[in-house]
């Protein structure tokens, strides 16, 4: 049995390793952004010090069980009585505590080192707003406001630009969690909580709402796109442009504009320069420029925009969003419409 | 001077023997004897494993695929919401109150508890909750809009559960069911300190007295700490729901930190509350086995005293993502890390007492190496948490998720299993058939690794715990699949304990008064047990007084400073 306990051990260890070192978007141990580095150094060597730890208990444990199990042969003795020994205790209690005192330390100059430094000059700003089940990002400085989809500029050491993101919460408790760029931090109602990313290499960033926050909590999705400082100050003046207008040439576009304007969508939705106003749901004056729906889960095509809008809670069970009951010819035109905001 | 406790049999006819089915059944519902209340807990909180145990199944085969439609998201929510309070609320604490009330006045030489009356109030209220937490299937939104669990997490964090975003009644069940369990449970730790302090048979100071009454003495205590701030919170929570509070609405500028604090000073003491007594069994059955004294007694004493008062100040670390700042998060990760000292003296001491020993592996013991070795990494997956860099990525992911279910089952089950072996022949007089045990053993442990040991990787690899579903490509499916079958394993090992335990009942081995050569008082009266315990009340000069009887010419009193 202890062989077996030891084959499977070196087995799953073997497996863990493999996968967890495995390309995948979210890997915690892929990291590609300061505060995710840290936190993986810091991870190594707390998984470095366990597993000896772990190597040495364990294997005086096998040892122990192997060697001291009963024998038949065993006269039918008790084996010596042994009560207990000062000096031995005392030195499986000290060097605990070493160990202890080493970790926490070390522990400690990350938390400060991530927490607790001074905000550059140069960093971005991005107010994050959690919702039940999408996220809202703001960019104080240029005005721009968004949805779902976080757009911020890479960060490399030589012109450091963090982005920092004040965070809360419009309704109840979120979180924010893209594993390869930093550790999660949750949006509170009623506070205030930041953290900063510094993504290192441009490219799309995944993650998702990490605290249980209702029915869609599965998919609230998280999406970063970390772009050069070209590419995002393009994209800031493409998304501070007010929303498209007139449709030349676009008829049903034009149509589903009217017929947007009529509907309950404003109550919910904004649509910059238009006298659609709503705060409760994402902003779509650029939704056409989004890769991706309802915070992530769904591709951003004319079908699925069709789809989406004939009933959201089909394709999302539990949204907020409630079905707005418009015929097919509405649904067609309103997604036309909806695929030139760009 | 050495009165012996009562070797010989007593002659005792069984007090239900050839009684009518209705007087049994009416003798039970009346019972004040701890005993029977004892069992009552212990079945009880095994038809709640069953349920749990199910509701857990049904989510992984839920989670087995990805973008899988076998259950909604509203059922998934309330899956995973009845799993977690059943399993801590109506399974744990009941199961170990039950074995404390059976065990604790055998082992210190009482005739019974303290309190019997309020033993037996505190059974039927706790029972009575875990029926109203399963009634809300049929009353959470009226009787005619069935099937409305509460689905705000066995943690209910604010302001989800305010009236705003739950509405109808599902969460009023919730805080009901959890605000009258812990009236039971404040019930049974008095009662449980009570006895332990008061009711010691003569010669058994508290320094003679076996780890296990030791354990139970700080459990309790802990329990009336963690358990009164829940209680507190509940009342809280009802009153922001119907009475127009605001303490934790945040719509109308309540707190939603405040719940977390209250949540978490329980919620953390109350692991302790479950691991105690798993270490409790490991304390009798280690040495038993090994057929060493346990080592290092005043030690297992110190470090399970002060596991018990540092684990008060750890709360925190359920909330290094809450955004405390960096003073509060360093003083949590120091408290949190401080306390796998003591827990490490306990590991250590287990092993020394295995050391040099004569190790039989009956199933009891086997079940015992399977807790060492995984409680051993639960304590280190947890060393890890507690630096909160790494708690900030894996905090809420699958990671943790693995890293408590080591706590819960790889250890506390792992223990209770074992002592399920240990002490049935005592309670029944019949053995166990160790057969079925070792099937048991051996299902339910590949089982557990299979299921747990992978669930550390979907969260290294980003998987959020409490979501119902998630695309392909993240890795995360086959692993996914792999805990999913390890979960039927653990089923069948458990359904193998429930047959074992019914089909032992009639057709195991007669036990005797002390099957395992045992030491403890428990093992001096007969199996089971007559209602008034003891025929004369024992006297007892050592720690471990059956010792000093089979052992005449080198007793252990001769040792013990
Ligand atoms: C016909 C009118 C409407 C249209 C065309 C429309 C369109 C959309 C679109 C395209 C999205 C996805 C946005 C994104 O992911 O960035 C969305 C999401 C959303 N809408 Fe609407 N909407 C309408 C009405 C409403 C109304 C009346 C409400 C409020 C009661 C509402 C609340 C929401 C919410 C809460 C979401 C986020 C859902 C989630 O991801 O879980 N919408 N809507
Ligand atoms: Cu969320």
């Amino acid at each position: 049995m202890p062989a077996w306990i030891l084959r499977g051990a070196a087995f799953s260890l073997s497996l863990v390793a493999g996968t967890a070192f495995a390309q995948t978007p979210t890997n915690v141990f892929d990291p590609a952004g300061t505060p995710a580095r840290s936190t993986f150094g810091l991870s190594m060597l707390v998984l470095s010090i366990t597993l000896v730890i772990f190597l040495i208990v364990a294997g005086l444990l096998l040892y122990a069980l192997i060697r001291f199990r009963h024998r038949p042969t065993d006269s039918n003795r008790e084996p010596a009585q042994i009560y207990g020994s000062n000096q031995i205790e005392l030195s499986w209690t000290v060097i605990p505590i070493l160990i202890v005192v080493t970790l926490f330390l070390t522990t400690t100059r990350v938390i400060l080192g991530t927490q607790a430094i001074p905000k550059p000059a140069s960093a971005m700003d991005v107010t994050v707003i959690g919702h039940q089940f999408w996220w809202e990002y703001r960019y104080p400085k240029s005005g721009v406001v968004t949805a779902n989809e976080l757009h911020v500029p890479i960060s490399d050491p030589a012109s450091p630009t963090p982005t920092y993101l004040t965070m809360s919460s419009a309704d109840v408790s979120h979180s924010f969690w893209v594993p390869r760029l930093a550790g999660k931090m949750d949006l509170i109602p009623n506070r205030v909580n930041t953290m900063w990313i510094d993504p290192e290499a441009t490219g799309l960033y995944l993650g998702q709402c990490a605290q249980y926050c209702g029915t869609q909590h599965a998919k609230m999705l998280l999406r970063v796109y970390a772009q050069s400082p070209q590419e995002f100050a393009a994209w800031i003046e493409q998304q501070n442009k007010p929303a498209q207008q007139e449709f030349p040439g676009n008829p049903a576009a034009t149509e589903g504009q009217a017929v947007f304007m009529k509907n309950a969508c404003i109550n919910c939705h904004t649509v910059k320069g238009t006298v659609a106003t709503g705060r409760f749901g994402p902003d779509l004056t650029h939704l056409a420029s989004r890769d991706t729906i309802a915070s992530g889960p769904i591709q951003n095509t004319p079908e699925n925009l069709k789809k989406w809008v004939e009933d959201p809670n089909t394709m999302k069970p539990g949204s907020l969003m409630p079905a707005m009951h418009l015929n097919d010819h509405d649904l067609d035109v309103i997604t036309a419409y909806l695929s030139q905001l760009h | 001077m050495t009165t012996t406790p009562v070797l010989e049999a007593i002659d005792e006819t069984q007090e239900t023997q050839g009684k009518q089915p209705l007087n049994v059944i009416y003798e039970w519902l009346t019972t004040v004897d701890h005993k029977k209340i004892g069992l009552m807990y212990i079945v009880y909180a095994l038809i709640f494993l069953v349920i749990g145990g199910f509701e857990a199944i049904l989510m992984r085969i839920q989670l087995a695929i990805p973008n899988n439609h076998f259950v909604s998201p509203q059922v998934f929510n309330q899956l995973f919401t009845m799993h977690g309070t059943t399993m801590v609320f109506f399974m744990g604490m009941p199961i170990l109150f039950g074995m404390g009330n059976y065990l604790v006045p055998l082992m210190i030489g009482a005739r019974d508890m303290a309190f019997p009356r309020l033993n037996a109030f505190s059974f039927w209220i706790s029972a009575f909750a875990g029926l109203l937490l399963y009634f809300s299937y049929i009353g959470g939104s009226g009787l005619y809009a069935a099937g409305s669990a509460p689905d705000v997490g066995w943690f209910a964090y604010a302001p989800l559960t305010s009236k705003v975003f739950s509405p109808g009644h599902s969460t009023d069940y919730w805080t009901l069911a959890v605000f009258l369990s812990g009236i039971g449970s404040i019930g049974t730790a008095l009662n449980i300190v009570t006895t332990i302090l008061c009711m010691r048979c003569k010669g058994m100071k508290m320094s003679r007295m076996p780890l296990l009454p030791w354990l139970y003495l700080v459990m309790s205590c802990l329990v009336f700490v963690a358990v009164s701030p829940l209680t507190a919170a509940q009342v809280m929570l009802t009153l922001d729901r119907y009475l127009g509070a605001h303490f934790f609405d945040t719509q109308a500028g309540g707190s939603a930190i405040l719940w977390m604090h209250f949540f978490w000073i329980f919620g953390h003491p109350e692991v302790y509350v479950l691991v105690l007594p798993a270490f409790a069994f490991a304390n009798e059955i280690i040495p038993v086995f090994s057929r060493k004294a346990m080592f290092g007694y005043p030690a297992m004493v110190a470090a399970s005293v002060s596991i018990g008062f540092i684990s008060l100040s750890v709360w925190a670390h359920h909330m290094f993502t809450a955004g405390l700042g960096p003073a509060g998060n360093t003083f949590f990760v120091f408290a949190t890390m401080v306390i796998s000292v003591p827990t490490g003296i306990k590991i250590f001491n287990w092993l020394a007492t295995i050391w040099g020993g004569k190790i039989i592996f009956a199933v009891p013991m086997m079940f015992m190496i399977g807790f060492l070795f995984q409680f051993l990494i639960a304590g280190l997956t947890g060393i890890m948490l507690s630096a909160a860099p790494f708690d900030w990525q894996l905090s809420a992911s699958y990671f943790v998720v693995a890293h408590f279910h080591y706590v819960l089952v790889g250890a506390i089950v792992f223990s209770l299993f074992s002592a399920f072996y240990y002490w049935y022949p005592k309670v029944t007089g019949k053995m166990m058939s160790e057969t079925l045990g070792k099937w048991h053993f051996w299902l339910f442990l590949i089982g557990f690794h299979l299921t747990f040991d992978f669930m550390h990787v979907p969260g290294i690899l980003g998987m959020p715990r409490r979501i119902y579903t998630y695309e392909a490509g993240r890795g995360w499916d086959t692993l996914n699949f792999i805990i999913g079958i390890g979960a039927i394993f653990q089923a069948a090992g458990t359904l193998v304990l429930v047959y074992n335990m019914i089909h032992s009942y009639y057709k195991g081995k007669d036990a005797g008064h002390d099957p395992w050569d045992a030491w403890t008082l428990e093992w001096s009266v007969p199996s089971p047990p007559p209602s008034y315990n003891f025929a004369i009340e024992p006297t007892v000069n050592s720690r471990r007084p059956l010792w000093d009887i089979k052992h005449p010419e080198d007793p252990d009193s001769d040792y013990e400073s």
